[in-house]
């Protein structure tokens, strides 16, 4: 207030001293900590805490903030993510944030370096690892209030593994539209009980969540809900034995599989859009690290063979 | 004579108590008869006796008043049919007693030749069997053969007559009861249905029957029991304290 | 008839209201009440007894407010009893009714159960088509092949006449018949050993009356499903059942073979309510 030249770092620096680290108070981080333990206890089991207000609007990624803040040590290096992205306004701010609070962290971009990640709306492509953590951002944690409104009876229907009404949904589908037409939220059957929503990940992600090297955990701020799908866990897609989960196919008309415009992958979730000079619609790798790594990997090689 | 009977009805009574009038209408009064196996007991008497009583109270339609109705099943068990578990009472009249009345109560979908296989295909006769024997029966009956794929619900008196006089003696139960099997029947199937009930005798059916026609005993008939209206008849009581004699 | 007992219940009673020890000596048809007037509870149902046996058709008749269904929603697990107990005989197992655990009563809910409401909104899922009412049922049950539950769909429906054309279309486009049809076809879904029929023909016309009730009977003549049938139609009763139980004010005041019920009453009521409807 007096000294009117400090510089934009030190402000920066001024701030985050003033808070604790991680922004939370430790007996909220703990709070998050035991849900967390529990969650992992009970396999999609969705834990009740109690999401404390934090400094930015709930839906815009609080549950996997909390997550984050508390579990997080100057020994980590984050990564934050958005649609694949690391770039997107949600992801920067988070991020930013995170640093601010959380001085002597790490960040990073890439996936191989980071210890924990979170995430809205995908899974990076490459394969996690054990000593890494998944934080996903989760807007409804309960697959089931698309059936039942009352929370009530969504708990007794998740206590005793009643899905059938979720498998009509299903049925539903098919009948109507000859497939399951749902590609976001997928219910998902953990291990071999809770049905959760993934969060808004394509189909293409579901099958990751299965017999995962990483943790992964899912946060909703406004719900006040955290569960988990520990590592070596099963993950299965509610299905029909005739009918299976399918992920999105990315072939073209000829059945051919579009390939990446940037990195030229044939095995990635790509994102379409159109060129803005051209018109034409083109297909990009949606998680950008992915993508700048094979583009890496090619030009390494290119120099090996070169 | 050595057979056992196979049913002895003794000192039955039967007393209507209607609450609604405070009335007790005594309708039969110390009946003792039995039935015994190939042989038919005819009930004659005038009207007012409790003929058809006594019948529906053998077949638990009626709860008897006071008396015994001792019945032996095929297994050999004697029971009293008035105090007799109601679920037994129900498969005695799936296998064992069977009862022709003038009146039908039917679904509007089932055809008369289901209607009267139906006791057949419940014993676990197949089907196109039962059906056959039906028809077999209808047509010895004289049952036009237009009318057997119809439901019986529309028939006439004595059409349905027919169709319940075909289900009673086809099924062959061990008792069987007739209430006035022929009354509103012409002289040709009158004539038909004696024949059969005859045919059903050497069967070994016992059968008790009221014929509204002397006749008809005088042909059938092996043994006659002759009832006589109760004496003393209406009393009125206090209906609010919903007394029972 | 097989005499395999599928349900024993006895001395079933719910109070609704806290109670008290003059509720059950102060209520019932000699008091012309089914409310304490010492505490004000509802004496709904008290000291309900009776056997269900294989392929038999129970009828439970009374006026509304006598417990006949309060009964059947305490067997159904949609009420809690005050006390009593019920039996489930089935597949060689006895289930003590009143004393499973919430999984277990929906498994037999799901599995061995069914029910037929009055009205369409409580036993039909309104928000999905006629064939996924059916497999809502199915899945329950663990099936999941989608071919397989098209085609017991199908057949469920075609068994219970309503057009398999319209098995994708919503309930609410059926007339009132017709969801009765699709209900007694989920209910059936799963082969159930025991039905519970609560008032099905109370509002429809008579000729779909008529035929609903044949429907059942022709169900009950191919399978062994025992059933309960409450109402308050003496016709549905003469149709259907082979016993009936006459409830008045929350207590059973009299029972009996049908035909015995409806020719020789012993109860003023029932001789009343029997000559008010012949």
């Amino acid at each position: 207030m007096f000294n009117q030249t400090f510089s934009a770092d030190t402000q920066f620096r001024k701030a985050s001293a003033e808070y604790n680290f991680g922004f939370l108070d430790e007996y909220a981080k703990k709070e998050v900590r035991r849900s967390v333990l529990k969650a992992i206890a009970i396999p999609g089991y969705q834990v009740p805490y109690s999401s404390r207000e934090m400094p930015m609007g709930r839906g815009f990624g609080t549950g996997g903030l909390q997550l984050t803040l508390s579990l997080i040590g100057k020994k980590d290096t984050l990564k934050v993510i958005d649609q694949g992205s690391d770039d997107s306004v949600n992801a920067v701010n988070l991020r930013s944030f995170i640093e601010m609070t959380c001085p002597g962290i790490d960040t990073t971009t890439k996936v191989s370096e980071a210890t924990l990640i979170q995430s809205r709306h995908r899974i990076p492509e490459r394969e996690l690892r054990e000593d890494q953590i998944l934080v996903l951002q989760v807007p409804y944690p309960d697959a089931l209030v698309v059936v039942e409104p009352s929370e009530d009876k969504r708990k007794i229907m998740h206590g005793e593994a009643d899905y059938s009404r979720l498998l009509v949904k299903l049925y539903e589908d098919i009948v109507k539209f000859n497939e399951i037409t749902i590609s976001h939220r997928y219910p998902t059957r953990i291990n071999g009980h809770y049905v959760i929503d993934p969060s808004p990940i394509p189909r293409w992600d579901v099958p990751k969540l299965n017999n995962s090297k990483s943790l992964i955990l899912l946060g909703a701020g406004r719900e006040k809900k955290i569960y988990a799908v520990p590592p070596y866990t099963l993950a299965e897609p509610l299905e029909f034995d005739d009918i299976p989960f399918r992920v999105e196919s990315f072939n073209d008309s000829t059945g051919k599989r579009r390939t990446c415009w940037r990195c030229g992958c044939d095995h990635s979730f790509l994102d379409e859009f159109i060129d803005a000079q051209t018109g034409d619609k083109r297909y990009q790798c949606s998680d950008s690290d992915y993508c700048d790594e094979q583009i890496k990997s090619q030009v390494n090689n290119q120099e090996l063979e070169g | 004579m050595n057979i056992q009977p196979i049913l002895e009805v003794e000192d039955f009574s039967k007393t209507f108590i209607l609450h609604e009038q405070g009335k007790s209408l005594p309708s039969s009064q110390s009946v003792f008869l039995k039935a015994f196996p190939g042989r038919l007991t005819a009930l004659i008497g005038p009207t007012g006796a409790g003929k058809s009583t006594v019948l529906k109270g053998i077949y638990r339609t009626y709860l008897p008043t006071s008396g015994r109705i001792m019945f032996t099943t095929g297994q050999g068990q004697i029971l009293d049919l008035a105090l007799a578990d109601e679920h037994k009472i129900l498969e005695l009249r799936q296998e064992e007693i069977g009862f022709v009345t003038q009146f039908l109560h039917t679904l509007p979908r089932q055809s008369t030749e289901d209607v009267v296989a139906m006791p057949l295909i419940k014993e676990g006769v197949p089907h196109d069997i039962a059906l056959e024997k039906a028809r077999d029966i209808l047509g010895k009956l004289n049952l036009p053969e237009r009318l057997w794929a119809v439901s019986p619900a529309t028939f006439s008196g004595g059409e349905k007559q027919r169709v319940n006089l075909a289900r009673g003696l086809l099924a062959q139960p061990r008792l069987l009861l007739l209430d006035e099997p022929t009354a509103s029947l012409d002289a040709k199937t009158t004539d038909r249905v004696i024949e059969l009930i005859q045919n059903l005798k050497e069967t070994g059916t016992a059968m008790i029957a009221i014929f509204h026609d002397m006749d008809l005993v005088k042909k059938l008939a092996d043994d006659v029991v002759k009832l006589e209206p109760p004496v003393g008849t209406e009393h009125f009581f206090n209906s609010n304290t919903n007394e029972v004699a | 008839m097989t005499n395999d007992k599928v349900l024993q219940v006895r001395n079933l009673s719910k109070v609704y209201g806290k109670g008290c020890s003059k509720c059950f000596e102060l209520t019932g048809p000699e008091h012309n009440t089914n409310i304490c007037p010492h505490c004000g509870s509802v004496v709904a149902a008290h000291d309900i007894s009776f056997d269900l046996y294989k392929g038999e058709i129970l009828g439970i008749m009374g006026e509304s407010g006598s417990g006949k269904s309060t009964a059947v929603k305490n067997l159904f697990f949609d009420e809690i009893p005050s006390s009593g107990q019920a039996i489930f005989f089935d597949e060689g197992k006895q289930y003590d009714l009143f004393n499973l655990n919430a999984q277990q009563k929906r498994h037999l809910r799901n599995h061995r159960f069914g029910m037929v409401y009055q009205n369409p909104h409580l036993g039909l899922n309104f928000n999905v088509s006629a064939g996924g009412n059916i497999a809502e049922r199915l899945l329950m049950s663990q099936l999941s092949n989608y071919q397989e539950i098209r085609e017991r769909a199908i057949e469920l429906l075609h068994r219970t006449e309503v057009l398999t054309e319209r098995m994708d279309e919503m309930p609410k486009n059926f007339s009132g018949g017709m969801q009765q049809r699709v209900q007694i076809a989920k209910a059936l879904a799963t082969n159930p050993t025991l039905l519970f029929l609560d008032e099905v023909t109370t509002g429809l016309d008579l000729s779909v009356q008529a035929a609903i009730l044949d429907l059942i009977m022709e169900i009950q003549r191919e399978s062994e499903t025992a059933m309960i049938a409450v109402t308050h139609d003496l016709g549905v009763i003469r149709l259907l059942a082979g016993r009936t139980i006459v409830m008045k004010y929350g207590r059973i005041i009299e029972s009996g073979l049908t035909d015995q019920i409806l020719e020789d009453p012993q109860d003023a009521y029932t001789q009343r309510l029997v000559a008010s409807a012949l």
